[in-house]
């Protein structure tokens, strides 16, 4: 736990519900996602984790329930100021048109500051990311999965961002390149203090970064806790039982 | 320059027809099995075009304004179900693209004949038949081209860039901006077939109303200048209406806290 810690959640749901095409996605889901940490969202395929992360920067509202961030209802949040302070990185990184510097450009021009960013800032992103600065210069859509996801992470970093949403930020990678990225992702939160909650299906991963874990399952929270407390000692059956089966992954 | 043209007795055109018969025994020769299709397609064009005839006779002879601006308003009536026809996936699709493509027309032709007939046509009275009917009739056919394709592309734009999309509204990007791709693309595809037009005319193609004109006695660079003021006109109502079709059809892909709505998911 970093010293950012404070009580007051960064995220705090209460009855969340969320359907599509009339199947629910939650159902009635109510959990507080601790501020400055790294929280893990496990569980199997079809748990609403996915839908769970889309609700914290509203590219979707639930169709009941509340969301708050930050003490405050999350639809009083201007969207625009929302979505700045709380960063999306997709499953499948998005490449703009253009250099890795202009899709880092897209995000600063979005934005209402003035002017290009500055090339001292783009150096110091790509750092934060552990890409070299050269690839400044380099068209994003050339680069591998990995080299892109990063790309996007800093291109999420450029609004700076207090929380960083990750939805199975290393699917589309091979497992030594997305333990390298887990790292990587531990050390950016240690370093900028930013709120980070990750999706993932790699249990490996929430144990290596994670200093809580959320386990859901058909819509709903089935426990929620510290990192080492949930992986040792689960509470729930269910839990334990998806840990074990976890092990081959 | 002879100004009444060579007439066409009904008997010349009945000699005419047996171009089509032409057409016919080539179809039966090579078994195409076109023969029924070009027989009735050529009855269909004589009635149709001899019923436009007669029409246009008595609606020049009528001189009532409100007869004329009731034909213009059906010719958009027809022009915005044809080009919402095809639009969307769902019945309820179509239902939001009607009154988009309808005031898209309405507003890309309307703007243009106004221009057109009282600024460089001057004509009198102003709703002559004579001049507004023909004339409408060019800029409505393709404004109606232009919103189909504008709305077309504009869809199939939004669902093959939704990543994308969402990237940016992730990002904080208002509606606008996250669609400006999209936008941009849909306005070029409606736009193309007048900007190639103004390209090739004169060259590739020689267009129906000049070479009616100078069939019909008038002054070759008469005609000319005649086409060029209708060019430049399908050109800013084609503009008109793919822009205005393209900006109103946008904002039904976003939920009002800038969220891209269901519908777009594939």
């Amino acid at each position: 736990m970093g010293p950012r810690e404070s009580p007051e959640p960064a995220f705090r749901l209460r009855e969340v519900r969320q359907e599509r095409a009339g199947k629910f996605l939650l159902d009635g889901l109510t959990l507080d996602l601790p501020r400055g940490g790294f929280t893990a969202l496990i569980g199997p395929s079809g748990a609403g984790k996915t839908s769970l992360l889309r609700l914290l920067n509203r590219l979707d509202d639930p169709v009941s329930g509340t969301v708050e961030f930050l003490g405050q209802a999350i639809t009083e949040v201007p969207i625009r100021a929302l979505r700045r302070r709380v960063g999306f990185v997709f499953q499948a990184p998005v490449m703009f048109a253009g250099t890795v510097r202009a899709n880092l450009g897209v995000a600063q021009r979005l934005g209402d500051a003035a002017g290009p960013l500055a090339e001292r800032e783009i150096s110091r992103l790509l750092e934060l990311v552990e890409l070299d600065p050269s690839f400044a210069d380099r068209i994003a859509a050339d680069l591998s999965g990995g080299e892109k996801q990063r790309v996007a992470l800093a291109r999420a970093l450029v609004t700076q961002p207090e929380v960083l949403l990750l939805d199975e930020p290393t699917a589309a990678l091979d497992p030594e390149l997305a333990d390298r990225l887990v790292h990587m992702l531990a050390r950016l939160r240690e370093t900028t203090g930013l709120t980070m909650i990750v999706v993932t299906h790699r249990l490996r991963e929430a144990r290596v970064a994670a200093s809580s874990i959320v386990m859901l399952e058909a819509g709903r929270v089935v426990e929620a806790g510290e990192a080492a407390q949930v992986m040792q000692a689960p509470r729930q059956e269910r839990t334990r039982e998806f840990l074990t089966a976890g092990e081959d992954h | 320059m002879a100004a009444h043209p060579m007439d066409i007795a009904w008997l010349d055109l009945m000699v005419a027809a047996a171009l089509i018969l032409v057409a016919v025994a080539l179809s039966a020769y090579q078994r195409l099995g076109l023969e029924k299709q070009i027989l009735l397609g050529a009855l269909r064009a004589t009635v149709q075009l001899i019923a436009v005839g007669y029409l246009l006779v008595w609606l020049f002879t009528t001189d009532r304004w409100w007869i004329v601006l009731a034909v213009l308003a059906l010719m958009v009536v027809v022009a915005t179900i044809t080009a919402a026809r095809r639009q969307g996936k769902t019945a309820r699709d179509r239902v939001t693209v009607l009154p988009i493509a309808g005031f898209a027309i309405l507003a890309g032709a309307a703007l243009t004949l106004v221009y057109v007939t009282t600024v460089i046509v001057h004509v009198q009275p102003w709703y002559s038949p004579r001049y507004l009917i023909p004339l409408f009739g060019m800029i409505v056919a393709n404004a109606m081209n232009a919103a189909a394709l504008a709305l077309e592309r504009l869809q199939s734009e939004m669902e093959s860039r939704r990543g994308e999309v969402e990237a940016l509204l992730a990002l904080g990007a208002t509606p606008g901006q996250a669609a400006a791709e999209p936008m941009r693309k849909a306005t070029v595809a409606a736009m193309i077939p007048a900007v190639n037009a103004l390209a090739v005319v004169g060259i590739v193609s020689l267009p129906g109303m000049m070479t009616g004109q100078i069939l019909a006695g008038t002054d070759p660079t008469l005609a000319v200048r005649y086409q060029l003021v209708v060019m430049f006109m399908l050109t800013a109502a084609n503009a008109i209406t793919a822009a205005l079709a393209v900006a109103l059809y946008r904002r039904t892909f976003f939920t009002p806290a800038a969220q891209l709505r269901v519908r777009v998911a594939v």
